[in-house]
């Protein structure tokens, strides 16, 4: 064999061109320039307007009128209820949405290689429909049906978080070990009993984190579904910025931003507890 | 004896955990109850003859959907304009988010590299990250009414809600994928005199670029799904169009808008999972 001629030092090469009909980076970065102008240039943004002096002494009044926050007893002892209400919301959707995920997850899911899972498809077509739509337009379509108040916020998040954790249910089921189930269904033990002792004792651990991720995401969203009138600090909020009550409405920001940030807190402290 | 084991042999004749279960089915529904009372839970209301009247003729009116060429044609333009408020809200909040990160990355401090960072830099980093982080805090929905009391209804309010939250947002995040990373190469250009600039450039950046775009494609889907929910305060595109229809009961239209919406953002996952993909 003879060997394969060699420099002594590697060949100078030049860089590559900067740009070349075969470069996919550089097809895909104009693409993006121009999106991003083309987005620009298609919203009629009132920059003139919004940057102007007067705009900016109008913001300045406007984030002036903020303060003081409205801190009378009374005022904050209905904030508190608020608050109160926001977190009812989001705990009984969860536990609502933790049910009916749970339900609609087992026809959404193939067990065991011989299930020939008829209801897999349309199941899951369903809990993709749920999840798709935003909670915020679950809860203006349902407020339709319940009535302004927390009623229609809870049902919304209870039906969006059905999409959500119905999947994540599924995907946790179709993923559990199948040895100790085909070891039941080998001794003929029946389809319910085989989930309940041998599928779902694995998978808890996994439901509950899901469950209390989802949690975590739905105290954020219960607290802005009420400015479409869904309660909870929401409709406080857009109650009182509908009558330019400033202070009011500093008050309630305030709120949510402390709990927001609390169960930031609580999530991250959790969190690095329990994965130390 | 032969009878006594005979009795404990024998299965019990009750569930023996049947204490334990009826306590905390007993402590479920006293913790449940507060928190129905709270959201005013009534699940009859919904069966009630009014409202089953006033939801049946709205659901009826869902079919067929609106499908005229005028309907049609606003419903492009408002899906344009939402994906467009997204675009340009993360453009704008790119302008927040990387100068705050440079700015308070720990790995590109000079004074870091022997020791302890000085006090006033790391007094200003900390300060850089309270900023992202009350940025981040409050939601884009609440900066959009805000923004629509000053600036008025339309996208202006949009665009700047989005920019600020994700602003918050994409600076955290970068900063994490900054300081996750190997900090060898960085420390050793900082450390042979080049400036902090260089060293992200020729560091830190061909390192994390990947993961850094990977996450800002994922943004930018959230950025498209957030923006048809600012539309309900009134910050334009296709949520606006939706909150009007539906306050007319007009079941077709919202029907036809609700389709395009998980169209659009279904569009938008496979644009972003196939982006993703291709940068590994």
């Amino acid at each position: 064999m003879k060997p394969m001629p060699s420099a002594a030092n590697a060949p100078y090469r030049l860089p590559p061109p900067l740009f070349s009909l075969r470069c996919r980076a550089c097809w895909f970065t104009l693409a993006l320039v121009l999106l991003v102008v083309a987005s620009f240039w298609s919203l009629d943004l009132q920059w003139s307007q919004f940057l102007s002096l007067a705009a900016l002494q109008s913001m300045g009044r406007f984030v002036g009128e903020f303060f003081p926050p409205d801190t009378s007893v009374a005022f904050l002892s209905k904030v508190a209820v608020a608050t109160w209400e926001t977190l009812a919301m989001s705990a009984l959707g969860t536990l609502l949405a933790t049910a009916a995920g749970l339900l609609l997850a087992l026809p959404a899911s193939r067990l065991h290689a011989s299930d020939a899972a008829r209801a897999r498809t349309p199941a899951r077509l369903v809990l993709n429909a749920l999840r798709a739509v935003p909670e915020l337009v679950w809860a203006g379509l349902l407020i339709i049906a319940a009535g302004l108040g927390p009623f229609a916020g809870t049902l919304a998040l209870a039906v969006h978080t059905t999409g959500v954790l119905g999947r994540l249910f599924a995907e946790a089921m179709e993923n559990a070990a199948p040895g100790p189930a085909a070891a039941l269904r080998a001794q003929g033990v029946a389809g319910g009993r085989v989930f309940l002792y041998a599928t779902l004792p694995q998978i808890v651990p996994q439901l509950l984190s899901y469950t209390l991720y989802r949690w975590e995401n739905n105290i954020r969203a219960a607290a802005v579904l009420g400015v479409v009138g869904a309660g909870g600090l929401g409709q406080l909020l857009a109650f009182h910025m509908g009558l330019f009550h400033m202070g009011k409405t500093a008050t309630i920001l305030g709120a949510m931003l402390l709990l927001v940030a609390a169960v930031d807190a609580l999530s991250y402290g959790a969190r690095r507890l329990l994965t130390r | 004896m032969a009878a006594a084991s005979g009795i404990a042999l024998q299965a019990p004749q009750r569930d023996p955990a049947w204490l334990g279960r009826v306590f905390w089915c007993g402590a479920a529904l006293v913790l449940l109850w507060p928190l129905a009372v709270a959201t005013e839970f009534r699940p009859w209301l919904l069966f009630d003859e009014r409202s089953l009247q006033v939801s049946g003729q709205f659901l009826r009116s869902f079919w067929p959907p609106a499908h005229d060429a005028d309907f049609l044609m606003m419903v492009l333009r408002e899906s344009w304009r939402t994906v467009a408020i997204a675009t340009a809200g993360l453009s704008l909040a790119l302008l927040i988010a990387v100068p705050a990160t440079l700015v308070s990355t720990r790995v590109l401090s000079l004074s870091a590299l022997s020791g302890r960072m000085a006090g006033g830099p790391f007094w200003l980093r900390q300060a850089v990250r309270w900023a992202l982080i009350v940025l981040r805090s409050v939601p884009e929905l609440v900066w959009a009414l805000v923004f629509v009391r000053v600036v008025g209804l339309g996208p202006t309010a949009g665009v700047l809600a989005i920019a600020l939250t994700y602003g918050g947002m994409l600076g955290k995040v970068y900063g994490e994928i900054l300081e996750s990373g190997e900090a060898h190469a960085t420390e050793t250009l900082l450390r042979n005199g080049a400036s902090r600039l260089q060293a992200f450039c020729y560091g830190l950046l061909p390192q994390n670029a990947a993961e850094l775009t990977s996450y800002t494609v994922y943004r930018w889907e959230c950025a498209i799904r957030s923006s048809v929910v600012l539309g309900f305060v009134g910050a334009g595109g296709l949520g606006q169009q939706l909150d009007g229809s539906m306050k007319l009961f007009n079941g077709g239209e919202v029907l036809s808008m609700l389709l395009v919406f998980v169209l659009l953002v279904a569009l938008a996952d496979r644009i972003s999972a196939g982006l993703r993909r291709s940068l590994g």
